[in-house]
């Protein structure tokens, strides 16, 4: 079998692992999957296209089994899913033509470089910053409250950040209803996917980490709509993006079949701790890894400049240390809270 | 194995399709194995999570 993948055991078994540690981050974020994945397999010296191309059918492959996860506790929102995918795929074309503009002037590199570490460490502090505010605010709540009743899709306007709420006072038409219920205008969510395509289109990423928060911040959704609608507009995007690697023949289908075995429990356990554990006890942890991957790929731009791959590794392991970490402490907290949840007698 | 290897002498456009092809066939059969096996186990391992 590892002969027809073209991979040998240990290799094998290293895909499988890792794979399993992108999919409980894709499943419990709806990202956290190219930008892990592209340089594991850059660092383990696969030509670029070939890292890319893997990837994102890799990302292809694992949105279709969390997507299918979320569909089963009806998290995701495919209207909005849809629509999104157009103006992203506009936004996408958008930036790639900043790109190549900036590509004429000599400057691409430096310049999507120094961007990206700020997006990751931006996303990076309003996750932190939402966590420690919503861990002030819902003490209480916590204290008394059951854990999946927060995820499981209500949309209360407890539930909908205040920045969000504020663009959703501007009721210009035409609206759209979600399908938690709450009611956006098209205007926003137009506003939203061509941004984050462009955002996705510059720095040459999946986007998913910009997509998610774009979702649950400024469309207003719940958090695990917002997670099952990223997934399934990366399912779309992704699926563009890996026929485009595949008409270039740089798709490598033993590393992608590797990553997708590991993946797919791994997305499955993801998808089912959204359902246990309590958002706050991990956003925290997801917006400190953001900042250390931001300090990572700030690293692994400094080594390119300066020529020094050991700075590279460094950054690697920084970068995939930081993610090892995060995905223990879903698993742990995921425990606990099952633990919790079954060892209370069942209310009246 | 690229797309190219699996279909040798189709055209990229087609093999591309297939490269797609095998992939979600291979997500849909891991979504539905993965699956069983949490039908199957699930319950164990909940129980033996919540009696530590």
């Amino acid at each position: 079998m590892f002969g027809l993948l073209g991979l040998t055991p240990g290799l094998f078994a290293l895909f499988v692992v890792f794979g399993f540690m992108v999919g409980v981050f894709f499943g419990f974020f709806g990202m956290g999957g190219s930008f892990l994945v592209t340089p594991a397999l850059l660092i383990l010296g696969y030509p670029a296209p070939v890292a890319i191309g893997s990837s994102m059918t890799f990302v292809f492959g694992t949105a279709v089994i969390a997507t299918l996860k979320h569909h089963d506790t009806g998290q995701v929102d495919y209207r909005l899913g849809a629509l999104m995918f157009v103006g992203i795929a506009l936004g996408i074309e958008g930036g790639s033509r900043i790109v190549f503009a900036l590509e004429m002037l000599g400057v691409a590199e430096a310049v999507v470089g120094i961007a990206y570490v700020l997006v990751l460490a931006a996303i990076g502090l309003l996750f932190t910053r939402s966590a420690l505010n919503g861990d002030d605010e819902g003490d209480d709540e916590a204290d008394d409250g059951d854990a999946s009743d927060e995820s499981g899709g209500s949309s209360g306007d407890d539930d909908i950040p205040a920045i969000a709420q504020k663009v959703q006072s501007y009721n210009i038409p035409p609206m759209m209803t979600l399908a938690d219920g709450q009611t956006a205008s098209l205007w926003t969510i137009s506003g939203v996917s061509g941004g984050v395509g462009l955002i996705s289109g510059f720095l040459g990423v999946g986007g998913g980490f910009v997509r998610m928060p774009a979702i649950y911040y400024v469309i207003g959704t719940s958090l695990a709509a917002a997670v099952g609608t990223s997934l399934f507009t990366g399912l779309l995007s992704g699926g563009v993006g890996a026929f485009t690697y595949g008409r270039a023949g740089v798709i490598d289908l033993g590393i992608v079949t590797a990553l997708l075995l590991g993946s797919a429990l791994g997305a499955r356990i993801g998808s089912g701790a959204t359902a246990y554990v309590n958002e706050d006890d991990v956003t925290i942890y997801f917006g400190i890894m953001l900042l250390i991957a931001s300090v990572a790929v700030a690293l692994g731009e400094a080594a390119a400049w300066l020529s020094m791959p050991a700075l590279d590794q460094f950054s690697f392991v920084l970068l995939v240390g930081s993610a090892l970490f995060v995905c223990a402490t879903i698993l742990y907290h995921g425990a606990l809270a099952v633990r919790r949840e079954r060892g209370t007698p069942p209310s009246a | 194995m690229t797309g190219t290897e699996l279909l040798p002498g189709a055209s990229p456009t087609v093999a591309a399709l297939a490269v797609l092809g095998v992939v979600v066939l291979e997500a849909g059969l891991l979504y539905a194995g993965y699956g069983v096996l949490e039908d199957r186990l699930g319950p164990v391992i909940f129980r033996r999570i919540a009696g530590r």
